[in-house]
């Protein structure tokens, strides 16, 4: 056979070129102009990634800061990022349910109910903060496993029973709040505290920005060089130092700008260490490999040896958390729990911030940091017409033309990946 | 190929299943059923449509539970529970579907359920050197093992199916209709990869319709007929016809009485579609 004598010929010439490099039909190009020239391609085959969103973005202020001036000052910017927070936490849970092409549409019931039921244990209980609110998560957790016994054992949709929940635990809110119907969170109350007065210093805030730079330019290096002694094309170190960069002075800058006002807020911290949290275990980690897997094609995944109950139950289960835990935090920003908590705004705040973002509704595609990028655009836009003193119905409708926006977006890129075979 | 001292020498059977018998309800599915494979080797398993090839792969595959027979995997008697006991064992399954994630890239796919990590990392760049590993001793053509599996074609994808069977160092691997949805190319393709796998010394179990590719790859012949072995040949011996005779279970079917129409009216003795 002569395909066999080519690959050994092939063989002697592979100790100089890496493994990846080898095939011959594979297009390289160096340098940065092979770096832009490999993104546009990438582009046109459909593989827009966040680039949507981040146009997005850069229209949504440009519109609104020639209409409002002080849309892009720094006291606007510090409460942009302090009221996205919670509802972005609700929403990267939904990024997670998303992911296995699943939905939850009860976040929002979920999240009043446990904020209400913390209240409760706080005010009416006399039970310490930290002990009520890890029973409010607790009661998230709960729920999610009832979900994940629902979807696994019982075989129901999770748009079925994720619909009973928004009823059901609306009732629950109703219930546990009982005839007071607010509950006004103590004025000394740590929760209250951390959601809105705590902001970092100038120095933390500069500290934790150079952190983030090392530990981006560190993993990356090791990386490098791991790549090299296996014999597979390693990055270039260019690349990383100017992509470093940008990040550093990226986030530098806008630290400082945030800063002339209040700085960044607590909440903002902890939303944004969640979301590297989560986007870490779904790209490094086998839970995270298996919940896109399952999300792809859950045969294939249960025929691998994945333990796909696990992996629904343990998404179900955090996704519930999530709201539970954006709830919690909402009350300790909004002051109280009230009837109202949680309801249908919420909601659709949340679910629309993640497929916003770019998180398929189909599974198997999608990012954490979708819930981040989706939660500042939607909150961007409210932000934005309330300034301008416009009423809430213009924004439903201007945050309904913006998801549907963004799911023709994901729509006709998918089909530009289809046709161009990146799936 | 360099092949290691734990391996069974050629001709004694690394899988060998005897008195096999699979019953669903009121019908006896498999009866006194039996299947050698030896250490490289290419054994086809033919036949009809309900002949019991499917159930009896799913039998070796751990997905069904044989109710009678003893199957023995290199000279131990063995009962293989589940799917992941037929992995830990050594025999690798690679079902017609694929059943490969779309979404996720080669690597990804390859390593699906047995991934390697350091601590709780998935370690990636060992992964992807042992990726372009299998698919060089496979001599496969995959352009990158960075793209999605929804960017291959379907031979790329079957490649990446038989490598993913590799990854568990199995004993005998069974394809079950590898070129069924294959144009020529491609099924020319996976043939080469069946070769190899023989030259890297392990058994093989195909599965396949296709009397061409049997007949060009096939070391033996094993047919099945309505849940009961047929007939084996070694394949330098037998015909197409009469390996479809055997299928069929008789001699005037219709695919012969057409060659010998055929043969009959060009007057001239060539049978067969070879």
């Amino acid at each position: 056979m002569s395909e066999t004598l080519d690959q050994r010929s092939d063989d002697a010439t592979r100790s100089v070129v890496a493994a990846d490099a080898a095939d011959e039909r594979l297009i390289r190009h160096q340098g940065l102009q092979g770096y832009l020239h490999s993104t546009w391609a990438r582009l046109k085959g459909g593989e827009l990634g966040m680039l949507p969103v981040v146009f997005g973005l850069i229209v949504i202020c440009l519109v609104f800061q020639l209409n409002e001036p002080t849309f892009l000052s720094s006291r606007n910017l510090v409460s942009i990022t302090q009221f996205a927070a919670p509802t972005g936490v609700i929403a990267l849970g939904i990024v997670l349910v998303l992911l296995l092409g699943e939905i939850d549409l009860s976040v929002g019931s979920v999240s009043g109910f446990a904020a209400a039921t913390m209240a409760v244990l706080v005010v009416n209980e006399g039970l310490s903060l930290v002990v009520a609110m890890l029973a409010g998560v607790g009661v998230g957790l709960a729920i999610g496993c009832t979900y994940a016994f629902l979807y696994v054992k019982v075989g129901v949709p999770s748009f079925v029973f994720s619909l009973a929940g928004l009823l059901a635990f609306q009732g629950a809110l109703l219930y546990v709040l009982g005839d007071q119907g607010t509950i006004v969170l103590p004025q000394d109350s740590g929760l209250r505290e951390f959601a809105r007065d705590r902001f970092l210093t100038d120095a933390q805030a500069y500290a934790l920005v150079a952190l983030v730079v090392l530990v981006y330019v560190g993993s990356k290096l090791l990386d490098i060089r791991r790549r090299k002694a296996a014999g597979l094309t390693p990055g270039s170190p260019v690349g990383v130092a100017v992509k470093a960069a940008l990040l550093g002075l990226g986030l530098g800058y806008l630290t400082y700008y945030l800063g002339i006002d209040r700085g960044w807020s607590y909440l903002p911290v902890l939303f944004a260490f969640l979301v590297v949290v989560m986007d870490f275990a779904l790209r490094r980690t086998r839970w995270g490999r298996h919940v896109f897997a399952t999300g792809g094609n859950e045969e294939a995944a249960r025929r691998s040896g994945i333990k796909v109950t696990r992996v629904y139950v343990s998404v179900f289960a955090l996704t519930s958390s999530f709201a539970a835990l954006g709830g919690i935090l909402l009350a300790g920003q909004l002051t109280s729990v009230s009837q109202s908590s949680g309801t249908t705004d919420t909601n659709l705040t949340a679910i629309a911030a993640a497929v916003i973002g770019g998180t398929s509704l189909f599974g198997g595609r999608g990012s954490a940091y979708s819930a981040l990028l989706g939660i500042i655009v939607l909150q961007s836009i409210q932000s934005g017409l309330n300034l301008m003193n416009v009423d809430s119905s213009v924004r439903f409708i201007v945050t309904g033309a913006v998801l549907l926006l963004a799911v023709a977006i994901d729509s006709v890129s998918r089909r530009a990946r289809s046709s161009s075979g990146r799936g | 190929m360099s092949t290691t001292t734990t391996r069974p020498v050629r001709d004694t059977h690394v899988l060998s299943l005897t008195g096999i018998n699979k019953r669903f309800g009121a019908v006896q599915a498999l009866t006194d059923v039996s299947l050698q494979v030896a250490a490289g080797e290419v054994v086809a398993l033919v036949g009809d449509n309900g002949a019991g090839k499917s159930t009896l792969v799913k039998v070796i595959a751990g997905v069904y539970q044989p109710d009678g027979g003893d199957i023995t995997f290199a000279g131990r008697k063995v009962t293989v529970g589940g799917p992941k006991d037929a992995q830990a064992l050594g025999i690798a399954t690679v079902f017609q579907d694929l059943a490969l994630c779309d979404n996720l890239d080669v690597v990804a796919n390859l390593f699906l359920g047995q991934e390697r990590t350091t601590g709780p990392v998935l370690d990636e760049i060992e992964m992807e050197k042992e990726s372009w590993r299998l698919l060089r001793t496979l001599s496969a053509k995959i352009p990158s093992v960075r793209i999605p599996i929804a960017a291959l074609s379907g031979g790329q994808r079957q490649t990446v199916a038989i490598a993913r069977s590799l990854v568990g160092k199995p004993q005998v691997v069974m394809l079950d209709e590898p070129t069924a949805a294959l144009g020529v190319a491609q099924t020319a393709e996976v043939l080469n990869l069946v070769e190899r796998l023989r030259e890297t010394g392990l058994g093989v179990i195909l599965i396949s319709h296709n009397m061409a590719d049997v007949q060009a790859v096939a070391d033996r012949i094993v047919v099945l007929r309505l849940g009961r072995n047929a007939a084996e040949f070694r394949t330098e011996d037998v015909s197409t016809e009469e390996l479809v005779a055997a299928i069929t279970g008789a001699s005037d079917n219709v695919v012969t009485a057409r060659a010998q129409r055929t043969a009959d009216s060009q007057t001239h003795p060539e049978a067969g579609d070879e």
